[in-house]
């Protein structure tokens, strides 16, 4: 859309990666992926349980070491400069327990050089979450809440968010597919793992099907929606029926 | 809240029909300024890229104009509206009168069906000012 924020490197590059952890035998969770994720889209990852979503996520931010095959973020591999310009959402809360909620804002501050502390302050206020409320006192779903507005309120250039709506009631997830919408950019790329298509489909540009640990199909949601006449809700039903 | 769109058809091509119907039905005002793409999004709950592909077919057919850095304006020009509207009332005439002939009834049947509902329907309005 715009060219002069195209780089010469993509914003990330996989190319043949394959995963197999140890005492697996044989069994690779990543097989021969190759993938090639442009700047200013967002992203379904889907994919059945167990199909390697995760495994892939880890080895993209330097989580996980790839059995063969390389991961380049701005033509670069995962590390510190990595880190610095992807905003990850892992599938756990790593959360300090004893903190409040303001001290969770103001370590990721400091830690991040992209945090943007009146982002965090304002999504908490629509979500009702006290900044002086002791995260060990919240619930689960508003741990994530917290985790999500963290991770979102930097001014990353690749958001990579593990399951980042299961957890929450629905009224929060609409809250937070329209932070997503707004805080879209065109030099950044949200990819989302999930397995609420149905929620997240009309926000998504393009969907990445996954199948025991290969890349089944990369395309957008309007041309699985005009070839196939039906959702990718639906056509994930199909594809994966059991 | 978001906008109520079907699963089976292309996001963008649904959209384009809403804004389309925001335009003839006057919400959106010959010359007036549209909002945001990014506003526009929030609103209907859907990618602004999709969006902004409604906006382009918007463009592509004339019923709105860009403003170069400044946004877009609904056209000027009314008759081009007034045949928009026209093309979507045909539109929604064929699938009414497709429905009626799957269920069984001939086109007379059909139009004398229409002609007895306005009737009854201005008696209930009528009714309803009279009281």
């Amino acid at each position: 859309m715009n060219e002069q924020y195209t780089t010469a490197a993509p914003l990330l590059q996989i190319n043949d990666l394959c995963k197999r952890y140890p005492n697996m035998g044989n069994y690779m969770s990543v097989f021969h992926m190759n993938l090639t994720i442009p700047r200013g889209r967002i992203i379904g990852l889907l994919g059945p349980n167990g199909c390697g979503k995760t495994t892939l996520i880890k080895m993209i931010n330097g989580l996980l070491a790839p059995t063969s095959g390389a991961v380049y973020i701005n033509g670069m591999f995962p590390g510190a400069e990595s880190k610095r310009v992807i905003s990850y959402l892992p599938e756990r809360t790593y959360l300090e327990n004893g903190m409040k909620v303001h001290q969770m804002i103001d370590y990721f501050a400091d830690f991040y050089e992209d945090f943007a502390k009146e982002k965090a302050y304002s999504m908490l206020e629509s979500l009702g979450i006290s900044p002086e409320a002791r995260l060990k006192t919240l619930s689960k779903g508003t741990k994530e809440k917290v985790q999500l507005i963290l991770v979102m309120s930097r001014n990353a250039e690749l958001y990579i968010l593990d399951e980042p709506i299961a957890g929450v009631d629905p009224a929060a997830r609409d809250y937070i597919l329209r932070t997503i919408i707004t805080n879209y950019n065109p030099n950044s790329t949200i990819i989302l793992s999930t397995h609420l298509i149905s929620d997240i489909e009309n926000v998504l540009d393009d969907v990445i099907f996954m199948k025991n640990g290969s890349l089944m199909l990369y395309t957008s949601v309007d041309a699985i929606r005009s070839q196939q006449n039906k959702s990718v809700d639906a056509y994930f039903r199909e594809v994966y029926a059991c | 809240m978001a906008w109520e769109l079907n699963s089976d058809r292309p996001i963008y091509a649904q959209i384009l029909e809403k804004l389309q119907v925001r335009i003839v039905c006057g919400i959106y005002r010959p010359g007036e300024w549209l909002p945001s793409v990014r506003d526009l999004a929030a609103e209907a709950s859907v990618n602004p890229n999709t969006m902004q592909r409604a906006f382009s077919e918007l463009e592509r057919s004339g019923l709105v104009i860009t403003q170069r850095n400044m946004g877009r304006v609904v056209t000027q020009d009314t008759q081009m509206i007034e045949a928009a509207k026209r093309k979507m009332a045909v539109a929604q005439t064929e699938s009414f009168f497709a429905n009626m002939r799957q269920l069984g009834f001939s086109d007379s049947e059909i139009v004398s069906l229409v002609n007895s509902y306005t009737n009854d329907a201005n008696n209930a309005n009528h009714a309803v000012v009279s009281k």
